[in-house]
């Protein structure tokens, strides 16, 4: 057993960990196994790779890489203790762009120790150089995609930035201009290797994951985020092929089509095409053929909404992004907790997309210690809202939105959460405007529903002093 | 429309499609009700609640004559003879066994909705009555078992002496296995259930019983783990579940057998040898004896002592055993499924065959033969696989035809080929693990649970983090510059894995269940 077969059996041994690690993820009774299988396999895998380089290199490069490593951990414990649940996506996104990055410099690394290096100086391959190159190319590009895109996301999901589609004129040409681009930049790259035409190649990267999700709606978050996902996990396997290792591979095209698969179920979901998602900007070219919808709506106080509740056989909740910006889960929960005491059935009817996370809601009525088995998927309660006493849809609004099944609006075509069959709709909700996808919504006008504005927090909590 | 509902002549059929409360939703679709006199006697329903409920009463000519006909059970021939050409006929069918009923029905132009070919997706659940009938079924299974039992269910402790409670086992733990354990559990008995599907486990205790597994085989465990429901197990399998079975048979005192598959003869759970192990008094309930029984010696529709005193009962009507119930569970699907067609609520009969419930229900149809539906995706993948609600218009843009398709993989294993053959030997073997890693991460999270897609995603991240491994390797380079890029890169790519882990640890230790 030399160093190197011993760092490439713990290689395996790692692959097949995460491999777990994934399967485990599935399910909820083998979830927190499948996380502790994951960090098994990643202890294994850094506890080989740092014994490779202690062997190999010198006492200098070992002390590097505890300080980077010790550094990078504190970081990112620290965050990862203080983050608060609402502000799960953000996290996630930007910690994509934080692979998105080191695999673009992992790839210019590549390019300096082999093509870029002083004659003579030039690591050993076994592979011809060209080879080597396009696989630089190709690491550099998806590692800046990634990278770029995630930032986007982060900002736009942070609200740092409009979450509002970007038009560009032609932006399908755009992208598909700047893959031919990419494309001939990188066949000249194999020819003549060179620092000036990665230099291109990596801004052009870089722009390209900046239009792509900046041209795509808050709406589709979810899906962005877990294609970002799907995103940094090739461009790490790209970064394995570059440097011949299989756990990079492995592990990189294990996330890279879990990624893409969990973000075709979402569209699914959304009854949304894959391929337009991740081309960008939806709803953009049918919003201004919509009807106008207005009338009057009914407001109804926290006092009232209490009496509704008291009177109510079951009650259903669905949250929507609305609840996460409010911090409203806790107050929700007592809500429950309050109202199953008094004999009324309180379930949770959760839309595949809402929040900014697919399973955001979950997440956090999680935290408020909602048990998970009143919470159900839209196809679970769909068929129940009609022998709902009351709804109380706390920050959602295009995913209960009924104009859905109306051909000419937006947002055609996505199956809702169908809450006016209900006997009464509660909607709380700080004004009168509109949701991500920019549509109007037919409910708030509908004679069974009754409007509680302002902060999903203190409304409920008011309702809670009420009963 | 006029729906006609006529009484059921099948010998000891107590049921009947329509009670007063279903005749009055039916009314409210826009619906006209005729039911033919006496039809509901059996099961209690007078005539006089019927009429109070908006129906008409009449012959059953008349009911046979009318446009929609709601029944229990298949119609003879001269039944279907009575039939109108073009109406829709409702009720239970078996069109998989009794294809010629399904041509006499074609040749009649009449449009006939197979009530048991309801497919089990969720959204199909409010028209399932196979899954109603099996309810009650297990229900009276129970019920019957302890007609013929000797002795309490319960467990006492009697100034006349104690009395030890019964032990129940529940064969199948499907809705009417499901229904049987709660009854005998709430009876109080001592309730074991198996099934050959572990997954139901946690099911069988929500309702009070305690679960016996078969024997695990590591392979079959990883082969064919979750999909035994309603389908053939391997040899193996079946020995190690005989032995269990044996074993429950010497210690039990009543046993309810529920194991059916589609389309074949039911599975032999009971041997004779088992039988005869148990204990005089002790009562087993075939539930499966109409198709051929799950235990040895059981005649359907009669209720057998062995010369043991084993009292083996083999009733094939178990749901007509408890007339009213059954009729007003009957009566409500079907009121569902008419609520499905009448989408205006305006009394017009809409038959939509682009919504996969309909479609799947539909036998036949002006003259032609729909039998057998093309397969409907089934619940095992919610997220994945379930259909569009019906109400929603445009339908869902099904996959690629299948000749596209085809052409897609040609094309992409064409370029793979070239791509491979003209690689050095170590790119080729990247190329392999890379494409098996694709396929394995591809079908490894194929069921996610819809709470955990945020979980899954922050531990795909944290392992996404392994890039750090290929910026380790780069560090120990002469240049400077490299040295720096790559000590950057392992600093981010560290935040990555090790907050990734964190966090997702920190989210799954607030998940929990009530």
């Amino acid at each position: 057993m030399t160093a190197t077969t011993a760092a490439s059996a713990a290689y395996i041994v790692a692959g097949l960990l995460f491999v777990l690690s994934l399967a485990g993820l599935s399910r909820h009774e083998t979830a927190k196994t499948g996380n502790a299988y994951g960090m098994a396999g990643m202890a294994i895998a850094l506890v080989a790779t740092i014994g490779l380089a202690w062997r190999n290199g010198d006492a200098l490069s070992v002390g590097l890489i505890v300080v980077a490593m010790v550094l990078g951990a504190s970081i990112g414990l620290w965050r990862a203790r203080i983050v608060e649940m609402t502000g799960m996506p953000e996290l996630i996104a930007l910690l994509h762009s934080f692979v998105g990055l080191a695999a673009v410099l992992v790839g210019w690394n590549g390019y300096l120790s082999v093509e870029g290096a002083p004659a003579g100086e030039a690591e050993e391959l076994g592979l011809p150089v060209g080879i080597h190159s396009a696989e630089v190319a190709i690491g550099v590009f998806i590692g800046a995609v990634t990278f770029t895109g995630s930032i986007v996301a982060f900002l736009k999901l942070s609200g740092r930035i409009k979450s509002n589609p970007l038009v560009l004129p032609g932006k399908n040409a755009l992208n598909l201009g700047a893959l031919a681009v990419f494309a001939a930049l990188t066949v000249v790259f194999v020819v003549s290797p060179g620092l000036g035409v990665l230099s291109g190649l990596t801004v052009l990267a870089l722009a390209l994951g900046w239009h792509l999700v900046a041209s795509i709606g808050g709406g589709d978050m979810p899906v962005v985020v877990s294609m970002l996902n799907s995103y940094s996990g090739w461009a790490a396997a790209a970064s394995g092929f570059l440097l011949d290792n299989d756990l990079l591979i492995i592990t990189g095209a294990l996330v890279g089509s879990s990624g893409a698969y969990l973000s075709y179920i979402m569209c699914q979901a959304m009854n949304r095409s894959f391929l337009s998602v991740i081309a960008g900007g939806f709803g953009n070219e049918g919003s201004t053929s919509a009807a106008a919808v207005d009338g009057e709506h009914t407001e109804i106080s926290a006092e009232e909404v209490a009496q509704l509740l008291r009177d109510a056989d079951s009650v259903v909740i669905t949250p929507g992004y609305g609840m996460a910006v409010a911090h409203a889960q806790s107050a929700v929960a007592d809500l429950t907790r309050t109202l199953t005491d008094k004999g009324v059935e309180v379930r949770f009817g959760i839309h595949p997309v809402a929040g900014r996370l697919p399973g955001h809601m979950n997440v956090l009525l999680a935290e408020a210690k909602v048990p998970y088995d009143v919470v159900l998927e839209m196809d679970e309660i769909n068929d129940d809202f009609a022998k709902t006493s009351v709804v109380l849809v706390i920050g959602a609004n295009d995913t209960v939105n009924p104009s859905a099944a109306d051909p000419g609006s937006p947002i055609a075509g996505m199956p809702v959460l169908h809450v006016w069959e209900a006997e009464h709709v509660v909607v709380f909700k700080r004004s009168m405007s509109t949701g991500y996808a920019g549509v109007q919504n037919p409910l708030f006008f509908r004679e069974n529903t009754r409007m509680l504005f302002g902060d999903a927090r203190e409304r409920v909590e008011d309702i809670l002093r009420a009963l | 429309m006029l729906i006609g509902v006529p009484a059921e002549t099948r010998r000891n059929e107590t049921r009947v499609a329509a009670t007063p409360a279903s005749v009055g939703q039916l009314c409210a679709l826009g619906h006209e009700v005729l039911v033919e006199s006496g039809a509901g006697e059996a099961a209690s329903f007078p005539d006089e609640a019927y009429v109070a409920a908006g129906a008409r009463m009449g012959p059953a000519d008349d009911a046979w004559g009318a446009d929609v006909v709601l029944h229990v059970n298949a119609p003879t021939e001269d039944e279907v003879g009575r039939l109108r050409a073009g109406a829709v006929l409702v009720s239970l069918l078996a069109p998989a066994l009794s294809p010629d009923l399904v041509q006499v029905l074609a040749a009649r132009g009449v449009t006939a909705l197979a009530m048991d070919a309801v497919p089990r997706i969720s959204r199909a659940q409010s028209l399932d009555v196979l899954s109603s009938m099996a309810n009650i079924a297990g229900y009276r299974a129970v019920v019957e078992a302890a007609h013929a039992f000797g002795r309490f269910f319960t467990g006492q402790v009697t100034a006349a002496g104690k009395v030890p409670p019964a032990k129940v086992f529940v064969a199948g733990a499907g809705v009417a296995g499901l229904a049987a354990i709660g009854a005998a559990s709430s009876l109080g008995a001592i309730v074991r259930a198996t099934d050959v599907r572990p997954e139901v486990a946690e099911q069988v205790r929500s309702l009070g019983g305690e679960y016996v597994g078969v024997p695990a085989d590591e392979e079959e465990q990883a082969a064919g783990g979750g999909t035994g429901y309603a389908s053939v197990t391997s040899e193996s399998f079946n020995a190690r579940a005989a032995v269990m079975y044996a074993e429950q048979a010497r210690d039990v005192d009543v046993v309810v057998t529920t194991a059916l598959i589609p389309g074949r003869p039911a599975p032999r759970l009971l041997t004779e040898e088992m039988v005869a192990s148990m204990r005089p008094g002790s009562v087993v309930v075939d539930m499966a004896a109409a198709q051929g029984g799950n235990v040895a010696g059981s005649v359907p529709d009669e209720v057998v002592v062995t010369p043991n005193g084993v009292t083996i009962i083999g009733y094939t009507d178990l749901p007509a055993r408890l007339p009213a119930q059954a009729s007003q569970l009957f009566a409500t699907n079907l009121v569902n499924l008419l609520k499905l067609l009448t989408p205006g609520k305006d009394g017009q009969l809409v038959l939509d065959m682009d919504d996969v419930v309909q479609r799947a229900m539909t036998v036949t149809r002006d003259g032609e033969v729909l039998w057998p539906p093309p397969p409907v995706a089934v619940s095992a993948a919610p997220v994945a696989a379930a259909p569009p609600p019906a109400p929603l218009p445009p339908p869902r843009k099904r996959q690629a035809p299948p000749g596209r398709r085809a052409a897609l993989v040609g094309l992409a294993a064409a370029l793979l080929f070239l791509l491979a053959a003209f690689s050095p030997s170590q790119l080729i073997g990247n190329l392999t693990v890379f494409a098996l890693a694709v396929v394995v991460g591809f079908y490894v999270i194929g069921h996610v649970h819809h709470a955990l897609h945020t979980p899954l995603m922050s531990v795909t991240n944290a392992i996404s983090g392994i890039i750090v491994v290929g910026a380790i390797l780069q560090l120990g380079h002469i240049s400077t510059v490299v040295t720096v890029l790559a000590f950057l890169a392992v600093l981010l790519a560290s935040i990555n894995v090790f907050g990734g882990f964190a966090v997702t640890r920190r989210m799954l230790g607030m998940f929990r269940r009530a």
